[in-house]
């Protein structure tokens, strides 16, 4: 197992990858970039439709409240996302500025400015209507359930919140790396979207444990499910319950609860996947202090589920890559792990991803491995959704177009409904939700 | 290599790049960095009675995160004793023999005052005088600048007493701060001055502290209208100039250009509206004297790019090319074309014509990028799109003219025309 870092060390590993302007100069110099335009790609390109060049306009034009409550009201979470969201494929991706073969316009930092200031100086941008006596209850204080809270409380809702864990926040608090937020930025973020009030969040309730979900259906006029997804996929090979062997999930979780001091890692550490989790896992795993860390995906770079920008992080963090590579077999020997077996894989003809299939070789490798971290993939809570009695397809529960499931006055979304995407997905999934519920309790067409 | 000597009124200079009356000008140590720096000439800052100033003094507009579209100030003539002035013009004339030096005077409103001064000023060996009548605050109360400036009838008696003792070249400058600057040029011409140099600065309030309520400059709470000058201001200065050029009294006379001069370009759209040399103040506060090596460098590349040997080749060109209305040809038609390669979507053009133009653009919705295209038969030609349009050249204005011959406005009614009919 690897020798600890210092806390100098791991302070300045794990420090914010994408630094905030420093001073408003900087940010207005920025925003006078933008060339505002009309129907705009970069606001086509955000999940939410945030006003991209509303709120970059109303920095420059020294309007910084304006230009959080320009964000908020597309997306609550408009704070957290501005460090979270891979903008190269959202609304930075888009910027007509990449057209001319400039740098685009850095919308996520300046969202940064605008929404940090509000969340610092708790600047209340948002009333809510009076009480109207209705209750709705809501699984998952994830970045879903959050969003459908606060859009629901704002129309005079009382929202309940049901949530297993101690805090909110859902994978932004436990997932998401490090270095790109902070367990104290996620907490003022929760605080922040239930400051409006008429949300009450019960922590360390569990649907299928402390509540049922026809229970809730009893007590509530409506339900909103964002419980996202669990642990890690299985990868079905011998040798995956040896010591050693970790799920990402849990690894990351370990790391986002505890002083980075405390958590393991090894010394040559095999990942397997490529998307964004995997990323991250290696990332941290190197960041950590592991002396190697390998990333193992069954396509090639071309296919990568990540962005160029993830993966280039886990190049510049000295991470290596073999690509063409499908675990096999484990082995381990007194009990430690010592050894990862893989197939040398190809690509043949296109499956249902549209990407080209990886496909077995018969040719094997061996990489010298202490530590292997699974990162291919969530498993949604299948037994707790199909216990529920909810329609799903391998878990992943389905609705409407509304945002209902198949029990009445039951919605979802999120990670829970799309599988595993990206924070800002689940904000506009729990929008709909709150948008379905209001219809559904008659109180907006 | 074009030769960028300059000749004002038989005042010689080895380009025509001077420092107009102001704060650059207002004592040895700036002039002689100025010099070091290669400007031509100077205008000294302007001396006269006794004065005291106030701060803060200045307040700019700024637009876009762009500092400095336009200066304001409310300091009056300079505040140093006026010996001490002479007796350093004495000094940088003889350390500096080829620069242009002119002494900006504003006197007293009687006649005894004005002939002391412009004694005292050429007895120190400078090369021409320019009468201050257009400094447009502080002064103006004091019957002195921008009074003189607005009534043609007190200019010219001014101007009179000065030529009664001037023995050096005498230019009048004027202030913008009236209708039209032709009446009072043609006062001073038959007052005897021997040239003319425009615009001082222009009456303004720049902006206003939105905590304090207090408008810049804020001296102590309290605000002045002060003088306005820099880039925002060249538009101005160059129609005026140009009404001079136009009118038969006032053309022939020598003018020297001023107002919102930068570059190198600005100073060829004053020489090309007719101005014979130019004179730059708000640029240099900006930036430092250091700027005048690009304005030579630039001036003369483009003379030699144009073949135009000395200044004077080129002096007055564009002043034909400003007509009356009724005159421009009605037939010109020109029609907004879109590169598609060239193009950003940014629907810049779109906005802007579908808002407040004539709806000539069409909008075909994409994910992420729409695509303009312009309807040929709406455009009216009037260039908002190209305007707007971020890359350079994506949108070119294209000839499709209405009719072969040329048809002014006159023409176009006598023959009873149809007039537009949406
Ligand atoms: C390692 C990792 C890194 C990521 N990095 C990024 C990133 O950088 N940027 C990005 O945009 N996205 C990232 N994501 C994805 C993003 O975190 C999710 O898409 C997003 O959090 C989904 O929100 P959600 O509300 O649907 O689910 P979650 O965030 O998973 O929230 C679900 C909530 O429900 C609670 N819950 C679960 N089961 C129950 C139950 N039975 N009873 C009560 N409560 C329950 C959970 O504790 C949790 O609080 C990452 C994901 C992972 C795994
Ligand atoms: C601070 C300041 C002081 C000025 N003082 C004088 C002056 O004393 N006499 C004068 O004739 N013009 C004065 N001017 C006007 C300038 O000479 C010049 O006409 C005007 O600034 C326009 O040129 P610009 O746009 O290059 O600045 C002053 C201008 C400024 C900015
Ligand atoms: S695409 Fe870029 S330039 Fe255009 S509005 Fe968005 S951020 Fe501004
Ligand atoms: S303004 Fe120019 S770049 Fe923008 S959409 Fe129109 S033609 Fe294209």
């Amino acid at each position: 197992m690897s020798e600890y870092l210092s806390a100098e060390e791991l302070k300045q590993h794990f420090s914010d990858i994408h630094p905030p302007f420093e001073h408003a100069e900087g940010a207005i110099l920025e925003a006078n970039r933008c060339i505002n335009c009309y129907d705009a790609p970069c606001t086509k390109s955000c999940p939410t439709s945030i006003d991209v060049p509303l709120f970059i306009k109303q920095i420059s034009s020294g309007n910084i409240k304006g230009s959080a409550r320009t964000i908020f009201s597309s997306n609550i979470m408009g704070g957290g996302c501005s460090k979270v969201c891979p903008v190269e494929k959202l609304c930075e991706g888009a910027c007509v500025y990449n057209l001319r073969e400039e740098e685009p316009i850095s919308i996520a930092k300046l969202q940064r400015y605008s929404t940090e200031k509000a969340i610092h100086e708790k600047w209340s941008l948002f009333e809510r209507k009076p009480s109207n006596g209705k209750k709705v209850a809501v699984v998952g204080a994830g970045p879903a359930g959050l969003a459908c809270a606060h859009a629901l409380s704002l129309e005079g809702i009382d929202v309940t919140v049901f949530e297993k864990e101690g805090k909110g926040g859902g994978l932004m608090t436990y997932g998401v790396a490090a270095y790109k937020v902070t367990p104290e930025s996620c907490q003022d973020e929760v605080d922040y979207i239930t400051s409006i009030g008429g949300i009450d969040i019960q922590y360390n309730k569990e649907l299928g444990k402390d509540v049922t979900l026809a229970g809730l259906q009893k007590e509530f006029d409506a339900v909103f499910v964002g419980i996202g997804v669990g642990v890690a996929r299985e990868l079905n090979i011998p040798g995956e319950n040896l010591k050693g062997v970790v799920d990402a999930i849990s690894f990351i979780y370990d790391l986002r609860t505890n002083d980075y001091s405390k958590i393991t890692v090894g010394d040559k550490v095999a990942v397997i996947g490529m998307g964004m989790t995997a990323i991250d896992a290696a990332t941290q795993s190197k960041r950590l202090g592991a002396k190697e860390v390998t990333m193992i995906y069954r396509r090639t770079e071309q296919e990568k589920p990540c962005t160029d920008v993830e993966l280039d992080l886990a190049k510049l963090d000295g991470c290596l890559f073999e690509w063409l590579a499908s675990p096999k077999e484990i082995i381990g020997e007194n009990g430690k792990l010592k050894k990862l077996v893989c197939s040398k894989m190809k690509l043949g003809e296109p499956d249902s991803s549209g990407r080209r299939a990886p496909v077995d070789t018969g040719e094997i490798f061996t990489i010298e491995v202490d530590m292997i971290i699974k990162a291919a993939g969530q498993i949604p809570f299948e037994e707790l959704v199909s216990g529920s009695a909810l329609q799903n397809k391998g878990g992943k529960i389905s609705i409407n177009t509304s945002g209902e499931t198949n029990l009445k006055g039951v919605f979802a979304g999120g990670d829970a409904v799309n599988g595993g995407k990206e924070v800002v997905d689940a904000v506009q999934a729990g929008k709909d939700g709150a948008k379905g519920i209001l219809q559904y309790l008659k109180l907006s067409y | 290599m074009a030769n960028l000597q300059s000749n004002f009124l038989g005042i010689k200079s080895p380009n025509p790049f001077w420092l107009a009356s102001a704060p650059p000008t207002d004592k040895k140590i700036n002039v002689l960095r100025a010099f070091e720096a290669g400007w031509g000439g100077v205008v000294w800052k302007t001396l006269g009675s006794q004065v005291k100033n106030v701060s803060s003094r200045y307040s700019t507009l700024d637009y876009n995160g762009q500092k400095v579209m336009g200066f304001n100030n409310i300091e009056l003539i300079s505040d140093r004793p006026l010996e001490i002035n002479l007796q350093e013009i004495r000094e940088v004339l003889k350390l500096f023999p080829d620069r242009a030096m002119v002494v900006s005077l504003m006197a007293d409103n009687d006649r005894k005052s004005w002939h002391e001064l412009v004694k005292k000023t050429q007895d120190t060996g400078a090369h021409g005088i320019e009468l201050n009548f257009g400094c447009p605050h502080g002064m103006v109360e004091r019957g002195m600048g921008a009074a003189v400036g607005q009534d043609p009838e007190i200019a010219k008696m001014v101007v009179e007493w000065v030529m009664e003792v001037a023995k050096i070249p005498v230019i009048t400058k004027l202030s913008p701060n009236v209708h039209s600057v032709v009446p009072i040029g043609k006062s001073v011409i038959k007052g005897g001055t021997n040239g003319l140099s425009l615009i001082n600065t222009i009456q303004s309030v720049t902006g206003i502290d939105l905590d304090t309520l207090v408008p810049n400059p804020n001296v102590g709470g309290k605000s002045v209208f002060g003088g306005y000058c820099g880039p925002a201001v060249k538009p101005i200065a160059l129609k005026m100039l140009t009404t001079l050029a136009q009118d038969p009294d006032t053309r022939n006379i020598p003018v020297s250009g001023i107002g919102g001069i930068s570059t190198w370009r600005d100073a060829v759209e004053f020489m090309l509206l007719g101005a014979s040399n130019v004179q730059v103040c708000t640029a240099a506060m900006h930036y430092g004297f250091r700027i005048v090596r690009d304005m030579c460098d630039g001036l003369s590349n483009w003379m030699d790019e144009k073949g135009y040997t000395s200044t004077s080749d080129f002096i007055g060109l564009s002043v034909p090319k400003i007509t009356r209305w009724e005159e421009l040809d009605i037939n010109y038609h020109i029609i907004a074309n879109i590169d598609q390669s060239k193009c950003i979507h940014c629907g810049l053009c779109y906005i802007a014509c579908e808002d407040t133009s004539h709806q000539s653009i069409s909008i075909e919705k994409g994910m992420p990028y729409n695509t303009y295209t312009v309807k040929d038969e709406e455009c009216v030609g009037c260039n908002l799109c190209k305007i707007v349009c971020p890359v350079d050249d994506c949108i070119t204005m294209e000839e499709h003219r209405k009719g072969p011959e040329y048809l002014n406005w006159i023409e176009f009614q006598k023959r009873g025309l149809p007039l537009n009919d949406h």
